[in-house]
Formats: C-alpha cells, sequence, structure tokens
C-alpha cells in the first residue's frame, strides 16, 4: 500500500515489450461533429497506457474505438487505422463481436448483471465455449476472481448476486468478468472514478499486477493515477493527441506548451 | 335558496377572504413583502381555504344525512296498517315523495299559490288532477295520509335546507373571520396551506379506496344472499352449469372457471411470445424511425372495442378455423370455439404486452448492454442472457396484468365461443366464461331474490378475487426482483 501512494515515476523498461495496437490516422465524426483528428499512437504489449486530458477531449471515445464499441452507436463513425497484432480490427473480415473478446473493457460505473456473483464470471466463457466441463469453468471463475484479487472476498457467496458487492468489490468484479474470457487488451474507461479512496487503491494495486498479463489501456481524469500506474502516457486535447511517451517524460519533461500547461493545472 | 346559490356566496365569501387576508398581510409588514413569512399569496389563500373548505364539508355531509332524516320523520305519519313490508312502504315513500315535489313544482309554476299549497285537502280537490295539470303523473289517487306526509315532509325539507343554507354561510363567515384574524407577517401561512394540499390529496386517495372497498361490500351482501339460497358447496364444486328460473337449477362453477382459464390460457400463448418479441425488436434492434412508425401501429390495436373483435372472431377466425382445422381433423363442425375466442382475445393482448415489456426493457441500464457487448455477446445473446433476465419481473408483471385482462373480457367470448357451459378438452368445441354468465344471468326479467340471478354475484365475485390474486402475485413479483438492477 505504502508505495501506492506516492508519485511512482521511476524509469521502468518499455522498450523490448511488442507492439500491440498500432493506430494511424483516426478521425471519428458523431454526426457532423469531428470528435477525434487525426490519433497515431502505438500500444505495447505488457504495458499501461495511460489517457489523460480534460473532459470531453475525446479520450473515452479513442478508447472505444479499440474494441468497436462505437459500432454500437448509430451515428458514429471512425476512418483511419487500428491495426491490433499488425491486423486491421476495421476490415470487413473481422467481426467486432469476436474482438471485443480478444480486446476487454471495463467502465467508468461498475455494471455487474444482475446476475450470481459465478455467474457474472462465467459468462465471457460461456457466452464463447471456452470450458469445456463444469470443472474447467469453476477454474476459470476462481483464476479470474484471483486475479481480479476478489477470490478471498467472494469464494464464500459466489452464488450471490453481483449486484449485493460493495462499489469497489464490484468493480473488481467486472475486472474479473473481462479477464476471464482471456483478453489481449483491457481497456478501462476511468475505472476508480465511482471509487472511493481505498477502492482506487485496490483497483490500482490491481492494474499494475495485470500488466504481467495483458496490455492495459486506461483512460483517467487523474493525472496522479495516470503517474502512479503507468509506464506509457498519452495527452489527448481537443480531440487531438498532443504528446505521447514515456509516463516519466511526459510528467518530468513535457515537450509540447499545451501538456505542460494540463499537468500543472493551468487548463482542464 | 338553491344549492348553487350556496356553494356560489360560500366562494364569493372564500374570495373576498383572500383579497383580504393578502391586504392584511402587506399592510401588517409595513408593504414590504419581504419581511412576511410567506409570499402574500398564502395568507390569501389560506383565509380562502379556511373560509371555503369547512363551509363545504358541512354542505356535503349535511346533504347526505338530511333525506335520511326527513325520511324517518315522515314514515312515522303512515298508518302502520297500510304497511305491509318494506315493499310497500317504499312505494308510499316514493308517492309521498311526489306528491310534495308535485306541490312545490305546482307553487313554482304559479298553478297554486302558496299559501293554497299548504292549505290543499283531499276532501274538497283531487289533487291527481290538479298535479296532472302542471305534468306531475301519479299513478293513484292521493289520500289524506299520504298528503299529510307529504305536507310534513315539505315543511321539513324546507326547514332543513333554510338552516343548512344559514349554517354553511355562518361557518363560511367564521372560519374567514378566525383565519383573518391570525393573518399577521409572523404567521406560517406556507405551512397551513401545505397542510391543506396535503389532505386534499389524502382525501383524494381516500375516495378512491373507499370506492373499491364499497363495490366489494356491494358484492360480498349479494353473495350472502345467493349463499342462503344455494350451497357453497355445490357452487364451487358443481360441475354442471343449467340455471332454470322455474327452480333445480344446478349452478356449478367449475365448467365456466375452466372456460375462463381455458381461453386466457390460449390468450396468452398467442399475445406473449407475439407482443414479447415485438418488444424486443422496437427496444434492441429498431432504428429510431422503424420505431416511431411501428410502435404507434401496434397500439392501435389497444383502441380497437372489443366488440369490433368479436366481430373479426365470428364472422372471420371462427369460420376460418372450423373450415380448415376443426372440419378435417374431425374436431368438431362449431365455429364458435375456445380457440376463435383465445386467438382473437390473444391479438388484442398483444399491444398490452409489447407496450409495457417495451417501457420495461428501455429501462434496463444500458451500461448492462455495453458490459454485455464488451464482452463480446452478440445482440440476441445479450438480450437473452442479460436484458430479459433483468427485464423478467417487469415482464412477469405485465403479462399476469393481460391475463386478469383476459379473464374479465366479455364480448370477444360470447361472439367467439359461444355461450354453453361445457367442461372439455377440446379446443375447438363451444365453451363459456364467467363473465359472459353474469351477463347472461342478469340480462332479461329477473327476480332478484332467485337463486339464478343471484349467482351472477357469486361469479361476480369470484372473478374480482382471482384477478385481485393475480394482480398481488405481480406486484409481489415486481418488488422481490426490483432492486436487483439498482
Amino acid at each position: 500500500m505504502d508505495d501506492m501512494n506516492d508519485m511512482r515515476m521511476v524509469e521502468r523498461a518499455v522498450d523490448d515489450k511488442d507492439l500491440k495496437i498500432t493506430a494511424k490516422g483516426v478521425d471519428v465524426f458523431y454526426g457532423d461533429t469531428h470528435a477525434i483528428k487525426g490519433v497515431d499512437v502505438e500500444i505495447l504489449d505488457k504495458t499501461v497506457t495511460a489517457f489523460i486530458g480534460p473532459s470531453g477531449c475525446g479520450k473515452s471515445t479513442f478508447l472505444r474505438c479499440l474494441n468497436r464499441m462505437n459500432d454500437t452507436i448509430d451515428i458514429c463513425r471512425v476512418t483511419g487505422q487500428i491495426l491490433l497484432d499488425s491486423e486491421d480490427i476495421y476490415h470487413q473480415k473481422v467481426d467486432p463481436v469476436q474482438l471485443r473478446a480478444k480486446v476487454g473493457m471495463v467502465f467508468q460505473k461498475p455494471n455487474p448483471f444482475p446476475k450470481s456473483i459465478y455467474d457474472n464470471v462465467a459468462y465471457g466463457p460461456r457466452i464463447h465455449g471456452l470450458a469445456r466441463n463444469k470443472a474447467e469453468l469453476d477454474e476459470i471463475v476462481e483464476t479470474s476472481l484471483r486475479r481480479a484479487a476478489l477470490w478471498e472476498e467472494a469464494k464464500d457467496r459466489l452464488d450471490q448476486p453481483g449486484t449485493g458487492l460493495s462499489g469497489g468489490q464490484q468493480q473488481r468484479l467486472c475486472i474479473a468478468r473481462a479477464v476471464a474470457t482471456s483478453p489481449e487488451v483491457l481497456l478501462m474507461d476511468e475505472p476508480c472514478s465511482a471509487l472511493d479512496p481505498i477502492a482506487t487503491a485496490q483497483v490500482e494495486e490491481l492494474i499494475d499486477e495485470l500488466r504481467a498479463r495483458f496490455s492495459v489501456v486506461i483512460v483517467t481524469h487523474s493525472m496522479q493515477q495516470a503517474a502512479r500506474v503507468s509506464q506509457k502516457t498519452a495527452f489527448f486535447h481537443l480531440g487531438e493527441l498532443v504528446e505521447f511517451g514515456e509516463t516519466s517524460q511526459i510528467f518530468t519533461n513535457p515537450k509540447d506548451p499545451r501538456t505542460e500547461s494540463y499537468i500543472t493545472g493551468r487548463i482542464g | 335558496m338553491p344549492l348553487i346559490w350556496i356553494i356560489l356566496a360560500v366562494l364569493a365569501l372564500g374570495a373576498a377572504g383572500y383579497v383580504l387576508g393578502r391586504k392584511r398581510a402587506v399592510s401588517s409588514a409595513g408593504g414590504d413583502i419581504r419581511i412576511l413569512h410567506s409570499l402574500p399569496n398564502y395568507y390569501g389563500m389560506n383565509v380562502f381555504l379556511s373560509a371555503v373548505v369547512p363551509a363545504l364539508l358541512v354542505l356535503v355531509v349535511w346533504l347526505l344525512v338530511q333525506p335520511a332524516v326527513i325520511q324517518r320523520q315522515v314514515t312515522q305519519l303512515i298508518p302502520d296498517n297500510e304497511v305491509m313490508n318494506s315493499g310497500e312502504l317504499s312505494l308510499i315513500m316514493s308517492d309521498v315523495r311526489r306528491v310534495a315535489d308535485g306541490l312545490d313544482s305546482a307553487v313554482e309554476q304559479g298553478a297554486l299559490t302558496r299559501e293554497e299549497a299548504r292549505m290543499i285537502r283531499t276532501e274538497f280537490t283531487n289533487i291527481r288532477d290538479t298535479l296532472a295539470s302542471i305534468g306531475v303523473a301519479l299513478g293513484d289517487d292521493v289520500n289524506a295520509d299520504v298528503l299529510n306526509a307529504a305536507q310534513r315532509y315539505r315543511s321539513l325539507q324546507n326547514t332543513g335546507n333554510t338552516v343548512m343554507a344559514a349554517a354553511v354561510l355562518i361557518l363560511a363567515a367564521l372560519g374567514l373571520g378566525y383565519a383573518y384574524s391570525r393573518t399577521h407577517k409572523d404567521f406560517r401561512a406556507r405551512n397551513t396551506v401545505e397542510r391543506a394540499v396535503l389532505a386534499i390529496l389524502i382525501l383524494a386517495s381516500t375516495i378512491a379506496i373507499l370506492t373499491t372497498v364499497g363495490i366489494v361490500l356491494s358484492m360480498v351482501l349479494e353473495t350472502r344472499d345467493f349463499f342462503h339460497l344455494y350451497p357453497a358447496r355445490e357452487f364451487f364444486f358443481g360441475t354442471e352449469w343449467i340455471p332454470s328460473f322455474e327452480g333445480g337449477s344446478h349452478l356449478g362453477l367449475l365448467p365456466l372457471l375452466w372456460g375462463t382459464l381455458y381461453i386466457t390460457f390460449i390468450a396468452l400463448l398467442v399475445a406473449v411470445p407475439v407482443g414479447l418479441f415485438s418488444a424486443i425488436y422496437l427496444a434492441e434492434y429498431a432504428g429510431r424511425r422503424m420505431r416511431g412508425m411501428a410502435k404507434p401501429m401496434i397500439e392501435v390495436l389497444a383502441g380497437i372495442p372489443t366488440i369490433v373483435y368479436g366481430l373479426f372472431a365470428l364472422i372471420t377466425v371462427g369460420p376460418m378455423l372450423r373450415d380448415y382445422f376443426a372440419e378435417p381433423l374431425g374436431f368438431g363442425t362449431s365455429s364458435s370455439s375456445v380457440m376463435t375466442a383465445g386467438i382473437v382475445m390473444g391479438i388484442m393482448l398483444i399491444p398490452f404486452v409489447s407496450s409495457l415489456s417495451d417501457d420495461i426493457i428501455n429501462a434496463v441500464p444500458q451500461s448492462l448492454r455495453d458490459g454485455s457487448y464488451g464482452l463480446g455477446a452478440t445482440q440476441s445473446e445479450t438480450v437473452k442472457q442479460v436484458i430479459l433476465p433483468a427485464a423478467l419481473p417487469g415482464i412477469v408483471g405485465a403479462i399476469l396484468l393481460a391475463a386478469s385482462r383476459a379473464i374479465g373480457e366479455t364480448m370477444i367470448v360470447v361472439m367467439g365461443a359461444g355461450a354453453a357451459a361445457t367442461l372439455s378438452l377440446n379446443p375447438f368445441e363451444a365453451m363459456t366464461t364467467v363473465t359472459v354468465k353474469i351477463v347472461g344471468q342478469l340480462t332479461g326479467d329477473t327476480d332478484f331474490s332467485s337463486p339464478e340471478a343471484l349467482v351472477a354475484f357469486a361469479l361476480g365475485l369470484t372473478l374480482f378475487a382471482i384477478t385481485l390474486g393475480l394482480n398481488i402475485l405481480a406486484l409481489y413479483i415486481v418488488r422481490k426482483y426490483r432492486e436487483q438492477y439498482e
């Protein structure tokens, strides 16, 4: 816990990681509104990448492009290229449903299904047929709950509704649910904004552990949080990607004056 | 003083009170309304309410009580030897009222003077002819006792009305004076008015509840009479329905109940899948424009009178089912059948199920859909595994509501399923329901002391109990599972 609260901006080795997602010239339109303007970004495997920026800057919109969640919004149009493992996810042949199993998502507000804790976690594996029998499914549920650091609290009440958990536990349940489909990338849209400081610290610790297996992309309002959990940081402003680089560099030595204004609290 | 004038006078007093109260409040604050505890209108409203409300309440109670009191007084004037039973007494009393009203209108029209009307005697005047000349027809010649009672009735009513007008107006003035005297800049008029509003709201809901209680009570009383004449055991467990007004009827509930449940079952079999699926399409798949067109079109179904559905059953669905299903398959030759009524009733219920389910599905939070899509679920997987379970309590409520609607339906059954009370499993046979038989037993010349007529109330009460049970069940289910996605 102690090391959670200070600004950990120590240099971390990120050079030898593989490229996971490459976005080139991405534009997003909501009807007539140009929400994202020509964003290029490279997201590494087994790394936490943070998207920061003032409200309405498009960071959540961009995040939702990465698993094509914007497809569910009628008026939203995405152009440009997004490659996952050098495969274009907006190519006709790609099934967005399959893509979302590979690119999991955790939302701003905990949204457990009105089902038991077990069924919440087993939801994805059941849909995608990841378990051959009950024993395997039990194992997936247990592993996922352990990865989400919820197993100890939940193991005796797996059959109780997930909505009965506290806010922080619900969010960890949602993380377990996302982890259960063995995604390659985990997208988190302000996962702590509805949580109290203790639950936030737990989730942040969890994100750091998840980095060992997944590529994590987190959208956050809190610059302290970005500094604490991420290795790479992208700063968005008015739909543009202003600056992208090592977290330590962005926070200590920003190249763009707008980044500097934001992290020192002058805009936002 | 006619009633309308009393009411207008009270309202006028109230309006004057409003103006006075407002003025007094403002002047007590020296013209600066910021010093007042409440806005000036509240002070006016307070005076208005305390002038009008108690006065009108007394008026209403008086109007309800006075006829009963006068009736009792006048009844004593009718000699006992003329009264054989309560039926005859009520006939005589209605004569008394007609004579009294007749004399009043004679005075009003100028055929008699006030004095003549008071002094009129059966020995000297043919009252029947006198009243007939001004348009009041009496069935019989008026005898001295009735005239005497009528005169007494007139005088009592006259005094009663005068005293009532005085009492109500005095009360209004007192209320006005009291509230006016309390009007001061520190008086909490806002809170007082708030309490008055609360009282009005409570009164409205009490009226709604009391009406229900009254309906049930009237049914219970008649049903009790029925069970005095006919054994309850045979009513509830009898398997034959053969009413005959010459006596010796078999009035068994079971064939009717069976017909009701069978038709309801078939109706739900049609309405639930169609209604639910169309609701899912409208809520989850349809675009904004499609939804804007389709939803009102489905709801048009709800606006069709049931008699029109009955015609549809009678001339289209019934013969079609008979010609293409029942006869070729050897199920019978009747065009009135459970199937006909059930299918048409099902069509009638589609908008109920679809409209309510659509609202309920729309109330499922978007975050649950996002969560499911985010895990790689397709739309139908999301609907089946997340949205429907979350919306289930509401959908069950909608279905039970449709069921109680189906149980109470009459017209479609008469025209679609016939009126024969049979216990049969064959869905192509004519059957009938509880509601149809209630109508059947009460239409035409009926003697309200025979079990054949009174059975209608027992049937009605049974039906009420069933639908009440369904509604309670629906509420229970909805309440039990509602908290799940909050």
